[in-house]
């Protein structure tokens, strides 16, 4: 009966007694979730745009965190002396930058030799690069934990009774304006367009003239990019370092319950995620020892699962026989 | 038989044979010491220091003194990249150049070597880490965990909040959170930090993080309703990164904030910023390149290069502590040549040597380290010698000594350490030698 009680009532009873509490391990849930969206859309772009599971988007946030890092050294930054506001934009431009060079190199040394290629040789030639990457990223420079600071403030304050931190409520709002920018970009443009015909069929794509080196770069520069805001917003918050690249793990149980292929479902599945699992931990965790979350996001994606097989927003399989 | 033949049964015993010769030819006047690191991977910055300190110090001993008592040191790195299986292949591997010890540096490959020690006659030097019921050498004859384990750690831990708080009677009613990695590591100090819970009365909160740590949200909210007087944390990795920060953000006293030792290194701290300031954290060496063996090495290992010993973390808390190591395991290997008359003891004589390692004030003041850890006496029955705790706090640019040394409350420790090596001993059909 105890157990019972444990379970099914004493949560609820607990949410409803302190409900300032609730409310923000809803909102803390909530920017955990934004946080795994980001990473989220970069796996949607590239599965958009070719229908291969990019294995190595964690990676490539971890190259850009990198790469940025590397950039603001370069120019003199410092643990004790930070750079003005004008040479942080000129890094993240060059990261940038960078990182669209790495799609031409991709397109040209990766996806070109595969084209028509089943889909598992291109998702086996994206763990290829993910271990590339890591080796190359970690030549270039270094192992160390590289602490990130691009002058977000991260001063916490409170709001109601609710603790609220200012670099979250930044990351929340990148994230909004990411998702909106791309999502016009998918649906409204022409390249976007080409980019959802390219995903359905390599060769009816190349038939109807869409040039599909070009979609590939272009996707790949878009996921390199949306991948350096992740890697700057994470990196922020642990330094940057080889682990970075782990965060890929968040963003599985968001696709799946999401959707691969649905910008808008990376956002409200990662939503879902956050805050379902921020929940669980703290009203059901402690009643098994706790550390329930990471497990508990994949259950509640595959919960899902059992009813959309294709996720909240994905898009329905149709099968022709 | 033709030339593709012959060359092929060249190329194969030559192959074959090389090991063999190899090994012969190191078994002269070297002493071969494997080196199992962490040069990638998620945990390579705290690898990374840890393996230098190792092979600096060796590099030291090689160049100033030729070695160890006549013997050079010979040393090859093994890559496990953190990954226990892969760990004991390094181990399986670098067996066949007969070492006489071995540092596995992480907690899960100590366990799965465990067993393999008696029988392939290689002492396990776990220095500070790895299995705690170890310390009871009879059941343990060929682990040793000196100078101090995880629960006499946190036992010191105790004691210290104790007399910051003003006397250990005044623990009752206070609330403890324990923020620790969800693995064997991370729940070591549960079973003591419990034991205390109830002779002192203060009320303990287990808070497990996944590995590896990168979002703790939902730890650091519980963290803020619970608001406990004093956190201890038991992490690694871009765990302790997190942590730190996370608790910075909610505004939580850092001064209440005490990380084991493998949570308090500059990794830990700096990527957090000013918000570290305050944290603190236990230690049972110096911190900083301030002694005369750091000295000795900027001046034979770098050329004098402070640049280029900075850029390979000389004086760093992880490369003390793996210079430490190396310090630990160097001396076993002259206390076996002495014992034995030999220059290269085999591992069942540095079995010995650790086991009768007295590592004097003395002793450590000829070396370079004066006032570097303190003294160390290992025995037959004591393979962790309950070592004193110290703690040192983060500045915001480097780490000070906040505390004197604190000894362990052994008469907690030793018994449930000593009924923890008996139901080992139970489980493994291991009947317990005797030390009288």
């Amino acid at each position: 009966m105890d157990v019972l009680y444990a379970v099914f009532i004493a949560p609820f009873v607990d949410m409803a007694t302190a409900p300032i509490f609730f409310a923000e391990v809803i909102i803390g849930g909530l920017i955990a979730g934004v946080m795994y969206s980001l990473v989220a859309l970069g796996f949607v772009l590239i599965f958009k745009a070719s229908g291969v599971f990019n294995f190595a988007q964690g990676v490539l946030a971890l190259f850009a965190g990198l790469t940025l890092v590397g950039l603001m050294e370069f120019m003199g930054q410092t643990s004790t002396q930070q750079l003005p506001w004008y040479l942080i934009a000129l890094a993240i431009i060059g990261t940038a930058a960078v990182m669209v060079a790495l799609a031409f190199a991709i397109e040209r040394i990766v996806l070109r030799p595969l084209v028509n290629q089943e889909q598992i040789i291109l998702f086996m030639s994206t763990i290829g690069l993910a271990l590339f990457l890591e080796g190359f990223g970690d030549v270039l420079w270094g192992s160390d934990v590289k602490a990130l600071d691009i002058g977000i403030p991260d001063a916490s304050f409170e709001w109601g009774g609710i603790l609220l931190n200012q670099f979250d409520l930044v990351a929340a709002a990148t994230a909004a304006v990411l998702v909106a920018v791309l999502a016009v970009f998918f649906q409204k443009t022409r390249v976007g367009r080409a980019l959802r015909a390219v995903a359905d069929d390599h060769q009816a794509a190349l038939s109807v003239g869409i040039p599909l080196k070009s979609i590939w770069v272009i996707v790949w520069s878009v996921a390199g990019i949306v991948a350096m805001v992740a890697g700057i917003m994470w990196g922020a918050k642990s330094g940057v370092q080889f682990s970075l690249s782990l965060i890929a793990l968040k963003a599985l149980p968001v696709l799946i319950l999401g959707g691969f292929t649905s910008v808008p479902g990376a956002i409200v599945g990662g939503l879902i995620i956050g805050v379902g699992e921020k929940i669980a931990e703290i009203y059901w965790g402690p009643l098994i020892g706790g550390a329930i979350e990471n497990w508990f996001a994949y259950m509640l994606a595959m919960v899902f699962l059992l009813f959309r097989p294709q996720g909240l927003f994905g898009e329905k399989i149709i099968e022709r026989v | 038989m033709s030339v593709r033949k012959l060359t092929l049964g060249l190329v194969s015993a030559a192959v074959l044979t090389a090991p063999i010769l190899a090994t012969k030819a190191q078994a002269a006047d070297e002493i071969f010491i494997p080196l199992l690191v962490y040069r990638s991977g998620a945990y390579a910055p705290n690898g990374i220091p840890i393996a230098n300190g190792f092979r600096d110090y060796f590099d030291l001993l090689n160049k100033r003194d030729g070695g160890v008592g006549g013997a050079k040191i010979v040393w090859e790195e093994c890559e496990f990249a953190y990954n226990t299986k892969v760990g004991v292949e390094c181990y399986e591997r670098l067996k066949a150049k007969k070492p006489v010890i071995v540092n596995p540096y992480s907690t899960g490959l100590t366990y799965k070597l465990i067993p393999k020690a008696p029988v392939d006659k290689v002492p396990i030097l776990s220095m500070g880490y790895g299995r705690t019921a170890a310390a009871d050498g009879r059941v343990f004859p060929w682990v040793f965990n000196f100078p101090t384990t995880y629960w006499s750690q946190a036992s010191a831990f105790v004691k210290y909040v104790g007399a910051q708080e003003g006397g250990m009677g005044k623990l009752k009613g206070k609330k403890i959170a324990l923020v620790y990695h969800n693995s064997a590591y991370g729940k070591e100090p549960i079973p003591t930090l419990q034991a205390l819970e109830k002779k002192h009365g203060f009320k303990l909160t287990l808070l497990a993080v996944d590995h590896p740590g990168q979002e703790q949200k939902a730890t650091w909210l519980q963290i803020r309703r619970l608001r406990p007087d004093w956190i201890f944390m038991w992490g690694w990795g871009v765990m302790n990164q997190v942590a730190i920060k996370e608790a910075a953000a909610i505004g939580y006293p850092m001064d209440h904030f005490i990380g084991v030792w493998w949570s308090g290194t500059e990794t830990d701290v700096v990527p957090a910023g000013a918000g570290a300031k305050g944290y603190k954290a236990g230690t049972f060496h110096g911190a900083g390149p301030g002694y005369k063996a750091h000295e000795d090495i900027l001046k034979l290992v770098y050329g004098g290069d402070v640049g280029k010993a900075q850029d390979n973390k000389w004086g760093e808390v992880l490369y003390n502590r793996g210079m430490m190591n190396a310090v630990y395991s160097i001396e076993a290997i002259r206390t076996a040549q002495k014992k034995f008359g030999v220059k290269v003891p085999t591992g069942e004589q540095v079995r010995w040597g650790l086991e009768n390692l007295d590592l004097t004030a003395a002793r450590l003041k000829e070396i370079g380290l004066d006032g570097f850890t303190k003294p160390v006496k290992v025995s037959c029955r004591d393979h962790e010698t309950a070592g004193p705790v110290m703690i040192q706090q983060w500045d915001g640019h480097q780490w000070e000594f906040v505390s004197d040394w604190i000894s362990p409350m052994t008469d907690v420790v030793r018994p449930m350490l000593e009924e923890a090596a008996a139901s080992y001993a139970k489980e493994n059909n291991i009947t317990p030698r005797s030390c009288n």
